[in-house]
């Protein structure tokens, strides 16, 4: 069995030199094929004796798998390579920037009244819009401020006609929910307020969230408790310092305007709180009696409180920024970095 | 208004810092805006008197003075105008300490030693006078130190009020609140009558009494208005922020800052007959104290004499009649005018005075008598004179009269949530001048006179809260039943459209809602928009009939700071005017303008487009299917070939365009940009989802190419294929539009694909073809359109 072993040895050279699968598909058909040698060698096996011929073809066929499985070895260790080049081959550069849809942003004042939704819709607040243009007495008389008060000195009001201004407050759309809804009555009405003023802290146009709350039951305690919660929830910051303050309101009563603790200094006293450590953020109180009665509700049975913020002020202290006009002028690299 | 923290100590004296009392006003209602010192913080410096100053031996402008400081005589040189002998002056000693941190040492000037500096008002802070040495009384106390000997350790507290306290606009009412709040003594100055001197009086006649209730006069005869005002009265006016006139104004100015009595003087040499209080005739011209000539509207209160027009009552003197320093008979007037007719009455001419600041928010109707009687001592005290009977003219059912109100006990806690020891509130309530009565169910209380503000239960209610301070109101969580809030389905909140909007690459702009009406002409030009009577500025003047205008401005602002891409949107309501009144319309409003994309890497720097924004409106209306429909359209403002109405269920609900080249170019827009504006309503109805089952059987598509004139809106195409191919069409598709080689000039070539299914079976290609057929004979039919060969 001389040829057997040359044989094994000459293919076992040859499949290790095979560079490709080819390669190694002749090296098959030359060495395993119906035509191949150890074939051959199978087919000789007739002109051995009966007692030989059982070893001799136990040793050719144990080559021949011998053979095949290094065969398929190599085989397996070509594709990988090639595998491996082919991936080399393809690798990108996965630190270039993703294929996508620029997004926008809402505008900050959009995305504070939003937070404030959120909250005292969780609260059991419905909102309410109304109009803009407002009739004298939605937006003055029902609210206790009769012509000539020196409150509205403290409006400085845009006037449409005799009769119509540019609300300076969305307390009217509070009084036409008093005017249409039974208590008990929990409402928020955010919306673009008007004043006559333009300077560095002022604009002709800014936004307001007001709330009122109409049962029977509540009472100043309870006004307190929910700014406050308001408050530490929109900055979250539980240590926040909220304190309330006797003011006036013609529509409400007792009244409080209500400070936070700078922000900013967390109250040292610096410039956003002129060296105060205060910021005013509210103003709020009991609804006076009055106006529930001008609006049909019975001030002996019913008991409410109101309060009202200015959007741009609590949302300038939360992001921090210095120029109120900023939020009119719709920059885009001010819009962008509210994404 | 600003108060002396000194002046205030001596009408309550609480043991706490000047920060504490501060604390306490602001917490109980009167807020202090700024506590500032009287002068700044220095040390070392006394009074001191020049004995001698000689000329300086090397120096023209410099003298060598000896100045006595009391205990030793010192040399100082100094190059002060004023610098004489005699003089009395303030002098810092070596090593005191000036504003600013400026020590004082011995020196040599010019090779004479100088012990200290002699000062100026201004180098002390003390007032803006730098025009030499502070010249101060020659009794000033030599050697005393200058803080001591003015007063100058005071803090000024200044108080932001509100319009329903005007009885803190005098020290005697900020100190009565103190008084309340510390429970601390409250030291009323002693105002006895004085007692006639001369038996002169003018006569008065009130003939508007329901705006003039009360009025007294005075003569004051043989003053001398020459007479300095005295050194403390001066102090306290100046820290006020008054400034010092004559004696005469300043009596009549501090008696307005203690006790809150707005006071005239006249001179009575200029009056004639006698003092009539009347409404002003018509065309009657006044000429006022600040020199401008007012023509007197009607309704206007004077103080006349019998010949003329002397004062606008309540707001400001006359020229004419006005003390000057010859004036040596005096009349002075101290009355009540009712506040609200007084309301508004100085706006109207644009003046705004210490008077008619307080007789608008109120002054106390029972003050005149007092103020009269303590004006009249100090003009005695300060410029002598002889006074005769004080003359009182009233209307007793004129004057205001505060009702007793009934305070329950039981409301008080209803109200603040935390109960009040009888007690308390009867020392809070009496300590602030209300008469109380005990009642069944509580009190009794009737307000004192210098309150206006008190009519109901509730406002009683406020003054126990506020001098308890609401610090001392446990917070308490709000409680109440859960309602539920129905949602309808087919609608959607305007948050979730713009938040689509966000995710396309538009960023939200808030635009004012006044523009300019020229502007807005531009896209609305048959509307007459609505004018701001008041506007802030001509370019904010008229509301807006669209938001377009606003977005515009916008888009330009960022285009002019090389803003490459502009993606905007814009909610808010539109003003119509209307027959019956304002109609107030919730939009939407989209820009695009710019590149398609941003920059980067594997994008191409393609110009954004009408179909852009309409891929936008799309999309937010997506869900409306077959409702939705574009039609060619043309609007002011927008290009005339690019523009449609947008339609819902046939009902036009915006319009859509790029805006006109001639707007672009006068805005300063990139020639790119287009605009969309709908109703919010049309973005906020959603159809109910319509579920049908999903078939079994596979589709089969055809693919058309049709050569179709170019003035054919495909959207035509399209719904004659829809109309056409019968009801096994289950999609359409338009993905290809081609204008250019090989194609006849004045044509276009549209691919569309159909895609037919059925829920029961699979098609058989007969089918199929069969209505390819019927939509080509369509085609051809209605618009003249053949396959492509």
């Amino acid at each position: 069995m001389e040829a057997l072993e040359n044989i094994k040895v000459e293919a076992s050279a040859a499949i290790d030199a095979a560079q490709d699968s080819n390669a190694l598909e002749e090296l098959r058909v030359s060495f395993l094929g119906k035509k191949g040698a150890l074939t051959a060698l199978l087919k000789g096996l007739g002109q051995l004796s009966a007692d030989e011929r059982p070893k001799a073809g136990a040793e050719i066929n144990a080559v021949k798998q011998q053979l095949n499985d290094r065969l398929n070895a190599r085989r397996e260790s070509l594709e990988a390579n090639a595998l491996a080049t082919q991936l080399a081959a393809e690798a990108i550069d996965v630190t270039l920037p993703g294929r996508r849809a620029e997004s926008g942003a809402l505008h900050p004042i959009t995305r504070t009244i939003q937070r404030m939704e959120v909250f005292f819709g969780a609260m059991g607040f419905d909102v309410v819009e109304g109009p803009e243009i407002e009739d004298d007495y939605h937006n003055f008389e029902a609210l206790n401020i009769p012509a000539h008060h020196p409150a509205r000195a403290m409006h400085d009001t845009f006037y449409v006609d005799d009769s119509h201004v540019l609300r300076t407050h969305t307390s009217g759309v509070q009084v036409r929910t008093m005017e249409t809804q039974e208590p008990p009555i929990r409402i928020i009405c955010p919306g673009r307020v008007y004043r006559c003023d333009s300077d560095l802290t002022h604009s002709p146009m800014f936004h307001q969230v007001e709330g009122l709350l109409i049962d029977k039951t509540s009472n100043f305690g309870h006004l307190k408790g929910l700014l406050e919660d308001f408050l530490h929830a929109f900055f979250e910051r539980d240590d926040l310092s909220v304190r309330l303050r006797p003011s006036y309101f013609p529509f409400t009563e007792p009244s409080a305007e209500v400070d936070i603790q700078c922000v900013k200094c967390s109250g040292e006293g610096c410039r956003v709180c002129s060296h105060t450590g205060w910021i005013e953020v509210l103003g709020c109180g009991m609804v006076n009696p009055k106006v529930l009665q001008m609006s049909g509700i019975d001030p002996d049975v019913y008991r409410g409180f109101a309060f009202g913020m200015g959007v741009e002020r609590l949302s300038m202290l939360r992001y921090g920024i210095g120029d109120l006009r900023l939020n009119f002028d719709n920059d885009l690299r001010f819009l962008a970095q509210f994404m | 208004m600003i108060i002396s923290e000194q002046w205030l100590r001596t009408w309550v004296n609480p043991d706490v810092s000047v920060e504490v009392l501060s604390h306490k006003l602001t917490m109980m209602g009167l807020e202090v805006d700024s506590i500032s010192p009287a002068a700044e913080s220095f040390s070392g410096v006394v009074v001191g008197e020049i004995i001698s100053a000689d000329p300086h031996p090397d120096a023209d402008k410099l003298r060598v003075c000896n100045v006595n400081i009391g205990d030793e005589t010192v040399q100082i040189v100094c190059g002060a105008p004023n610098a004489r002998a005699g003089l009395v002056a303030p002098l810092a000693k070596v090593g005191a300490v000036l504003p600013g941190g400026f020590k004082i040492k011995q020196a040599k000037l010019r090779g004479v030693e100088s012990q200290g500096m002699l000062c100026a008002a201004a180098e002390l802070t003390i007032s803006d006078d730098n025009e030499g040495l502070m010249e101060l009384p020659s009794d000033a106390p030599i050697g005393l130190d200058i803080r001591e000997y003015l007063a100058l350790d005071d803090q000024l507290i200044e108080l932001g009020l509100t319009p329903n306290r005007a009885d803190c606009l005098s020290v005697r009412g900020v100190a009565r609140d103190l008084s309340v709040a510390f429970d601390e003594r409250l030291c009323e100055i002693e105002t006895p009558a004085v007692d006639a001197a001369v038996t002169d009086e003018l006569p008065i006649s009130v003939e508007a009494t329901a705006k003039c209730p009360r009025y007294l006069g005075r003569v004051i005869k043989n003053v001398d208005l020459s007479r300095p005002t005295p050194r403390y009265m001066r102090d306290r006016l100046e820290r006020a922020g008054l400034r010092s006139i004559d004696a005469a104004v300043d009596v009549t100015n501090y008696v307005l800052l203690e006790l809150g009595q707005p006071l005239h003087a006249f001179d009575l040499d200029q009056l004639t007959g006698g003092i009539v209080v009347r409404d002003c005739r018509e065309g009657e011209v006044l000429t006022l104290l600040d020199g401008t000539e007012q023509v007197l509207q009607q309704g206007t209160l004077v103080i006349a004499d019998h010949e003329k027009p002397l004062a606008m009552a309540g707001i400001m003197g006359g020229s004419g009649s006005g003390v000057t320093s010859t004036t040596s008979n005096l009349f002075l007037e101290s009355a009540f005018f009712a506040p609200q007719l007084m309301a508004g009455r100085a706006r109207e001419y644009g003046l705004h005075t210490d008077a008619s600041h307080r007789y608008e928010r109120g002054v106390d109707s029972q003050l005149q008598r007092q103020a009269m009687e303590r004006a009249t001592q100090l003009f005695l005290d300060v410029v002598g004179g002889e006074p005769g009977p004080v003359s009182e003219v009233h209307s007793e059912s004129d004057l205001p009269i505060n009702e007793a109100v009934l305070l329950r006990a039981s409301q008080i806690e209803a109200v603040l949530g935390v109960p009040i020891e009888s007690a308390e509130v009867e020392r809070i309530l009496i300590g602030l001048g209300f008469w109380v009565v005990g009642h069944d169910q509580g009190w009794l209380c009737t307000a004192p006179s210098w309150r206006f503000d008190m009519g109901l239960e509730v406002d009683l209610i406020e003054e126990i809260a506020r001098v308890i301070g609401y610090d001392a109101i446990p917070a308490r969580r709000i409680v109440g039943a859960l309602n539920p809030i129905p949602v309808p389905e087919t609608r959607r909140l305007m948050r979730q459209a713009k938040n689509e909007l966000v995710a396309r690459g538009y960023f939200e702009a808030v635009t004012f809602s006044f523009v300019a009406p020229e502007l807005q002409a531009s896209f609305d030009p048959d509307i007459s928009p609505i004018a701001l009577k008041n506007p802030i500025s001509t370019d904010l003047a008229v509301m807006r009939t669209s938001l377009l205008p606003g977005l515009l401005k916008a888009v330009s602002h960022n285009a002019s700071r090389q803003q490459s891409r502009i993606r905007l949107f814009e909610t808010g309501l539109i003003f119509l005017p209307r027959d019956s009144g304002t109609e107030q319309i919730s939009m939407l409003g989209a820009v695009v303008s710019g590149l398609r994309d941003a920059e980067g890497w594997s994008s191409e720097k393609v110009a954004a487009d009408f179909y852009d924004l309409k891929g936008a409106v799309e999309g937010l209306l997506a869900n409306l299917g077959d409702r939705l429909a574009f039609q060619p359209g043309v609007f002011p403002g927008l290009h005339d070939g690019q523009s449609a109405s947008i339609s819902v269920d046939g009902q036009v609900v915006g319009r859509i365009g790029t805006v006109h080249p001639a707007v672009c170019k006068a805005m300063g827009l990139p020639g790119n940009t287009a605009v969309a504006e709908l109703l919010q309503s049309a973005v906020t109805q959603v159809a109910m989802p319509a579920y049908a089952d999903i078939s079994k059987y596979p589709e089969t598509r055809r693919d058309l190419a049709l050569i179709v004139d170019e003035s054919v809106p495909s959207g035509d195409v399209l719904s004659v294929v829809e109309d056409s191919a019968g009801r096994l069409l289950t999609k359409l598709d338009l993905f290809d539009v081609y204008q250019g080689p090989g194609l006849e000039e004045g044509t276009k070539s549209l691919a569309i694909g159909l895609t037919f299914q059925d829920q029961s079976r699979t098609l058989d290609e007969t089918e199929v073809s069969s209505a390819i057929n019927q939509v080509l004979d369509s085609l051809r039919e209605k618009l003249a359109i053949e396959l492509r060969s």
